[in-house]
This record gives C-alpha cells, structure tokens and sequence, in this order.
C-alpha cells in the first residue's frame, strides 16, 4: 500500500538533484511519475531508477520557459496514465548572478521565466485537470533564499520570493476545487546545482553545507523528497498555501551575539545554468 | 513495517482531540505511547483504543503546569519503555479571554503557565533523554492565533507566539545533537476544545468552520495528527525550528480583495487607459 497508490504525478527538473529524488519516492509509494527536464540523459536515467522501485514512468523532455512545453506535459500525463493528481513545479538554476548592477537585463528576464512563470504555467494547465478529478495537490520549490534577503542571487531570490507568494494567491482560489497549492522552502542541499559549482565537488559541498544550520549536515535530495511526498499525499488533505521550510533550522535564527563568520566559496559573476551545463 | 516502529513517545493533552488523534496515529506506526492528560477517563479510553490497534500506551495523568509531574511523565517512559524518542507538548485551552483590560494578572499566569511554560518544561526535561538516544523530535501545538494578533484572545495568542519563538530558539540549541524541535500552527479544528463551547455542538461547530477556510470543511484532530507524525519520524530529519500550519488556508491571506469579481479575466492597465 503506497501513499501514492493510483496517482499520477508530473515532476519537472526530474533528471537530478530534488526532482530526480522526488520521482524515485513518488513511484516507490505507487504514482506513475512524468519526468521532465532539458537534460534527456539524465531524465531516461530517472525513468529508470522509477522502474527499479516498481513505479511506472515516463520522461518528456521539457522547457519550463515555455508555454507549449508545460501544456504539452499536462497533456502527456493525462494522454499516459489518464489523469493528473500532482504538479511539482521543481526546476530551477542559479539564473542571474553578480551584483545589481552587473546583471542584465535579458539574464533577469530568463532567469524569471525559469523560476517563476514555469510555475505559473503548471498552476494554469494543471488545475483544470485535477478540477475534474475533485482536487489535487500543486507544489512547487521556492527556497529560503524567498523568505529573506542574503541567501542567494538577487533575481533567484526575487523569484523565489514570488513563488511563495503565487503559492498563497492561488491557494486562496482553488481551495474550494479541493485543490492545495504548497511550496518548498529548502535550506542548503548538496545537489549537482550545487556542488557542480564548487571547487572539490560533492565532497566539499558536504562539508560547507554541513556548517550552515543548526543541524550539523549538508541537506540531501531525500529530504525534500520526503517532504514533497507528505504534500503529495492525503496526509495534507487539510494543508494549503504554506511554504514548508526544510532547512536544518537555518532560517531558525542565529546566535545573536558572537555568531560565526563562515567562510563562503565565491561564485563568479554571470548567469549560472542548469546543474546538467557545464560552466 | 511502522513510520515510528521501536520509538517511545511522551504526548500532554491525549485525552481527547489533537492529542488522542495523534497517540492513535503513533501507536498504529508503531510507537509506545505514554499518554498524559488531566483527564483520567478519556485518557484511558485513549490507551484502550492504541491497544486495540495493536499499539503499547500507558496512561499518566499529568497536569503540565507542574513542573514535578512534567518530568514525571519523562521518567516514565524511560522506566516503562526505555527510552524517548519523541515528546508532543500539546495540552491546551483557551485560557484568559476577553477585553485585555477585564483579563486578571491570575488568569494571565495560569494561561501562560499551561501554554507556554509546560512546552518549556517538555523541552527541558526531554532533552537529557533525547541526547542518549542520539537525537530525537520534540513537537509543540502552537496555533495560528501565534502568527497574528486576535481580539480577546491576547493570551494565548501571545503563550502561542512564545512557542514559535521559544521553537527557533531551541532548534538552534540543540540541532547539533540532532534533537529536532518543531511545532504546529492548526486552525480551526473541530475537537473538543472548541465544539464544547457551541451551542450547537460538534454538528453546528463543523458547518461553521468549514467556512473559514479556502479549503471548505472543517479542520480534524487527523489533520494535524498526520503532520505530527511526519515531524515525530525520521522523515523530517532535517526539518527543525519551523512553524508547521496546518489550516486549510486560513492564514494564507484575506480574499477580501477578490479580482476574479471583476467580469472577464484581462488585464488591467495603467489607470490613464480606460477599461475595454
């Protein structure tokens, strides 16, 4: 008996990192599992690792950015397995990086479209299919760097920031269609987002992650997972409009007095991709 | 194959509502749950309805403004159990209500005393515990009346603030024994608490409240078992200091301002261009 059994769930950025972790739990608790992503190699390896957990799924390669590609996901989930239950609106990248006034315009613009009208667009074509259905659960990644200043790129934190919001907006309308729309608020998780930015790789992103917060290790994919899983199911028919934070307790607060100065790797100025591109 | 197999838990307040929903939900996942409560008979008929579905639970009566019989329900679980896992501070009321101005200093201090100070104690005395087991879940029903002010109701949206609060602080405390503190913001849920008080009753009480929310049925005492059980289970592993609401919305904001009345979806222009 999975907590998923009979769902079908559509997961974008699926090919590593949260999503990739998202659509192996989804399918180990019997959701058949639509996988999207830009990197197809990485997308047909999760579909794979679906498989060996006994669930069904799919991969469709996707571009969140547009508006054909986000209805035509919609359209494969309820083409493939019949219906739609769950949108978890999870890709995402680093976007615009650098100072105010170092970032483009264009970079601000792409960066907004990645992270936040993907999410608008699975809200719009996702909920008349869970409308028929007599609900669903729409979820979305955001991040702690949405809840205050300082804990990521100016344009990511903008829109993560609006994620959080939309999340709220909306909840407030589909309610009644037994529809709850939730967002994620991770802390630092040791993704290829991540730690394929970091000089040493995984082994150090582990390491630095490990100091943030009050809970002494890096966040892993799994967390979020387990999180998604809970908003995914049944066990939040009652949970809406909330931005869940999984954090180790690093938006908890601080020593207020005497807190240590971390040392931070530097992340040079530009545009940082998706974890599949190379820098 | 249960999400708490092995794990003991202290629950305050499982006579009834949230806290009988949730020792049923941690005995069902295979949790030995200690069940504490003023109240005698309904925390017996708690402990009857765990072992009924094959759970182990114990009943000690508990009145958790005492700091002797907070540790008390500590040490028992270790004597009878083992070991602690996971501690619920959830015992509640409604405390001092009405025009701050008519509220007695008595009343304040009962009020803060049971909401606030029995959390402080739970934590207090389960942290040793917890330490030994290598880490552990401490969670506490704070409220949504924690996250906003209300009229006549200043104390305990205040004690239920202090919860969220003293929750951060905790978490900092103790993440790196990786003891966990977490708590619950629940809305309008429909136990006990709140039914008894109506005029009329459970029935009355659950129409009502199933118009307070976006999601449009009332709150139940599993709502909020389902989200302590997540939190109470290694699930949530790296999930501490956060405010958990579980409202069906109600804090999500006021559709006061509600644009979808507006006839036809569009957009609206700068206010020097004229509606088509």
């Amino acid at each position: 008996m999975g907590k998923l059994d009979g769902k079908v769930a559509v997961i974008t950025g699926a090919a590593s990192g949260i999503g990739r972790a998202s659509a192996i739990r989804f399918a180990g608790e019997g959701a058949a599992v639509v996988i999207a992503d830009l990197n197809s190699e990485g997308g047909e390896a999760a579909v794979r690792d679906c498989k060996e957990h006994g669930g069904r799924a799919v991969f469709q390669k996707t571009d969140v950015a547009s508006e054909p590609e986000v209805k035509g996901l919609v359209d494969r989930a309820v083409k493939e397995f019949g219906r739609l239950d769950v949108i978890f609106n999870n890709a995402g990248l680093g976007g615009a990086v650098g100072t105010i006034e170092e970032i483009t315009g264009d970079n601000w613009d792409r960066t907004l479209a990645i992270l936040l009208k993907s999410v608008f667009l699975g809200m719009k074509y996702s909920v008349p299919e869970m409308r028929k259905l007599g609900g669903g659960s729409i979820i979305s990644t955001a991040s702690v760097a949405g809840l205050a200043g300082g804990r990521g790129p100016h344009a990511y934190s903008a829109a993560k920031a609006a994620v959080v919001n939309l999340t709220r907006s909306v909840a407030l309308e589909v309610g009644k269609d037994r529809i709850r729309v939730n967002c994620i608020c991770p802390g630092g998780i040791n993704t290829p987002l991540i730690y394929n930015r970091l000089p040493g790789g995984r082994q150090v992103g582990e390491q630095f992650l490990a100091q943030l917060q009050a809970i002494p290790r890096a966040g892993h994919a799994e967390d979020i997972a387990a999180m998604a899983l809970f908003l995914a199911s049944d066990d939040s028919e009652w949970v809406t409009g909330q931005a869940m934070v999984v954090d180790g307790g690093l938006t908890a607060g601080g020593r207020l007095f005497g807190q240590d100065q971390q040392q931070r790797p530097t992340i040079p100025g530009g545009f940082a991709g998706p974890s599949f591109e190379k820098n | 194959m249960g999400k708490l197999d092995g794990k003991v838990a202290v629950i305050t307040g499982a006579a009834s509502g949230m806290g009988r929903a949730s020792a049923i939900r941690f005995a069902r996942e295979g949790a030995a749950v200690i069940v504490t409560d003023l109240n005698e008979e309904g925390g017996s008929g708690t402990v009857a309805e765990c072992k009924t579905l094959g759970g182990k639970a114990v009943f000690q009566r508990v009145d958790v403004s005492s700091e002797a019989d907070i540790k008390g329900a500590v040490d028992r679980a270790v004597k009878e159990f083992g070991r602690l896992d996971i501690m619920f501070n959830n015992a509640g009321l409604g405390g001092a209500t009405g025009p701050l101005e008519k509220v007695t200093r008595e009343n304040w201090d009962r009020t803060m005393a049971i909401l606030l100070g029995a959390v402080f104690l739970g934590i207090k005395y389960s942290v040793p515990e917890l330490r030994k087991v290598g880490g552990g879940s401490i969670i506490s029903t704070s409220s949504v009346g924690g996250l906003r002010g209300s009229g006549y109701l200043a104390a305990y949206c205040a004690a239920k603030a202090a919860v969220i609060n003293l929750t951060q602080s905790a978490a900092i405390e103790y993440g790196h024994d990786h003891i966990r503190v977490n708590c619950i913001c629940p809305g309008g849920v429909n136990t006990p608490l709140i039914y008894a008080g109506s005029k009329g009753g459970y029935e009355e009480a659950e129409k009502n409240m199933a118009r307070m929310q976006p999601i449009p049925r009332a709150g139940r005492p599993e709502d909020i078992a389902n989200m302590a059980l997540f939190l109470a289970s290694d699930e949530a592993e790296w999930i501490t200091g956060t405010a958990m609401v579980v409202d069906g919305g109600m804090n999500t904001g006021n559709a006061r301002f509600r644009l979808s009345n507006l006839a036809n979806a569009g957009f609206s222009g700068p206010s020097y261009t004229r509606g088509s």
